[in-house]
């Protein structure tokens, strides 16, 4: 029972995708029907299931624990997985895009994100990794006729199990070196050796940076992350920037905080480099877009550079900043992409920078949410993304990492320009109300709310969510 | 007598070859087939591990590694199917649609 109690969140949303699945085969060919409707209640069970286990440190089958911090990534991943299904009601419909298979997808590949973060077996991990991965590149590619969505998930699908090959033959060598794919014994084994590693390990330790580096697209790991968001349907790539990086860095922050924490010195180095070499590509490459989705896309790489400085700095302070960083940016960009998603049509969907132009002056509310959002990812107080990024530099300053950290905020810096470029198009082009907006309905708008709403409570009363954040890394680590 | 490190240099340069193979072919079947190849240099890996530790883990990895790569396999075929019905090529140098 105490097995079943520890996968209880992943339970609940497995079920809720069978449900999906069997009332889409169930269904009349015209029958319309709320299919979404049992995503969301799925999601919601997992989030009373994760708050009912809080504290509770649930372990399942030895290889899943419920502590709190993957307890707190579980309700990110479903808060994220709601938000998609609340944007997604209209957009399956005027896409055209099977819903059935959408909302199935989805949420299999949020059971996986859960299980990535729960993980204490890195075979585990790997299973999880690939349940989410699968999903998302089908999901990327679910509008079949579209050729450029076809174009992305098989550079999606190439890249992505060309790096899944580099993990899997890391946890081959960790097998190697500790004769067990557990994290505890992977620790303890190189715990023995720390003086003078062999060899194996750092097969190990550089085969796995180079998987999960590739999953939270850092730099020189990237090439697929812009072609993957831009031809991806746009609530998709809401879905898969925001809750694929976060399961990735949950589970890097426990593999490299656990198991190879007797080197942290040593890969410290090396990820203070990629870290410091994500932010400035993301950043300066970013600047140079038309397409928003394209843009959005080098931005989630600079985000996730500043994640890597989180892991990085990994006091008390760096880790819990990392987690409510991860909470923050999921709200901002999932709410920027739902906007994106909501001024589209069916014939202009690829989200250009053009699509902007004078948005105030035919939909007021929506292009004030979108600045919201873009300004919160861009660090202005007082939105969430102003004190994520603070807690990031205070935690890589108080470590003594001041070339990353100063490097962050001169990214962060620059990387304004491209966010308020939008905004400047949305409120100040003097050419108004060409766009045509499809109307958009009840729940969409909701979700909309919701995660302005977040994104304010975040940015102003940010105590609550950070005391969670630091209560689930303080159990374990 | 083949030892531990006989299986693992194998396997490296299976990997090696998976590897160059993803980079360097212009076919997307091949490529395909260069990734599984990367995936059996690993499932030598731990079935070679495995028998050098005494445990039979490394064999029953494999069953779950062999799992996953064939779902990614079915994917990845149904991907290049689609994509060929769209673009009538196999040459990923011709898809340009996402460009930097």
């Amino acid at each position: 029972m105490d097995n079943l109690q520890a996968i209880m969140p992943m339970l609940i949303v497995t079920l809720a995708a069978m449900a999906t699945m069997l009332a889409e085969a169930f269904r009349r060919k015209d029958e319309r029907m709320p299919i979404g409707g049992l995503g969301v209640i799925g999601l919601v069970g997992a989030i009373a299931a994760a708050g009912l286990l809080w504290d509770r440190n649930a372990v399942g089958f030895g290889v899943i624990q419920a502590d709190n911090f993957s307890l707190f990534v579980t309700v990110v991943v479903a808060v994220i997985g709601l938000f998609t299904i609340m944007f997604s009601s209209e957009v399956v419909e005027r896409e055209g895009i099977p819903s059935g298979e959408y909302y199935t997808l989805t949420l299999f590949s949020v059971v996986g994100m859960m299980m990535m973060a729960s993980a204490t077996d890195l075979l585990v991990i790997f299973i999880a990794l690939e349940i989410m991965s699968i999903a998302v590149y089908v999901l990327t590619g679910i509008k079949r006729t579209d050729a450029a969505g076809t174009e992305a998930s098989f550079k999606y699908f190439l890249l992505g199990s060309f790096s899944s090959a580099f993990f899997l033959y890391g946890i081959a060598f960790s097998y190697a070196v500790s004769g067990s794919t557990r994290l505890d014994a992977l620790s303890t084994a190189i715990a023995q050796s720390a003086s003078a590693p062999g060899p194996m390990v750092w097969l190990a330790m550089g085969l796995l940076l180079v998987g999960f580096a590739f999953k939270v697209s850092a730099v020189p790991f990237h090439m697929w992350t812009p072609d993957a968001y831009e031809g991806a349907p746009t609530v998709v790539t809401g879905f898969m920037s925001t809750g694929v990086k976060a399961a990735a860095v949950a589970a890097f922050l426990r593999v490299f905080l656990s198991a190879f924490e007797p080197l942290r010195g040593d890969w410290t180095q090396l990820l203070t480099w990629i870290a410091m070499l994500t932010m400035v590509v993301g950043t300066v490459v970013g600047v140079a877009q038309t397409n928003v989705k394209r843009m959005l896309a080098y931005s989630s790489i600079a985000h996730a550079g500043y994640l890597l400085a989180g892991i990085i700095a990994a006091s008390a302070i760096g880790k819990s900043a990392v987690l409510f960083y991860l909470a923050s940016y999921a709200v901002a960009n999932v709410g920027a992409f739902g906007v994106i998603a909501f001024i589209a049509t069916r014939e202009r969907n690829t989200g250009e920078l053009t699509d902007f132009t004078g948005l105030w002056y035919a939909k007021p509310m929506l292009a004030v949410l979108m600045a919201v959002f873009l300004l919160s990812l861009g660090g202005f107080p007082p939105m969430a993304g102003f004190i994520a990024k603070w807690y990031i530099f205070a935690a890589a300053v108080n470590e003594g990492f001041y070339t990353l950290a100063i490097v962050g905020v001169l990214t962060s810096v620059v990387s304004v320009f491209f966010y308020l470029r939008i905004v400047v198009m949305m409120f100040m082009s003097s050419n108004k109300a060409e766009l045509e907006v499809p109307p958009f309905g009840i729940v969409g708008t909701l979700g909309l709310a919701l995660a302005a709403i977040a994104t304010f409570y975040l940015g102003i009363l940010p105590t609550r969510l950070i005391d969670l954040a630091t209560q689930s890394i303080s159990t374990i680590f | 007598m083949p030892t531990l490190n006989h299986f693992l240099v194998l396997s490296g340069l299976l990997f090696a070859i998976g590897t160059a193979g993803v980079f360097l072919r212009r076919n997307l079947i091949t490529i395909l087939l260069s990734i599984e190849i990367m995936l059996n240099a690993v499932n030598l890996t731990f079935v070679a591990v495995g028998r050098h530790l005494g445990t039979v883990d490394g064999q029953i990895i494999t069953f779950f590694v062999m799992t996953v790569a064939a779902a990614e396999a079915a994917v990845g075929l149904a991907i290049v199917i689609q994509l060929f019905r769209l673009r009538e090529s196999l040459n990923p140098d011709a898809f340009t649609s996402l460009k930097w």
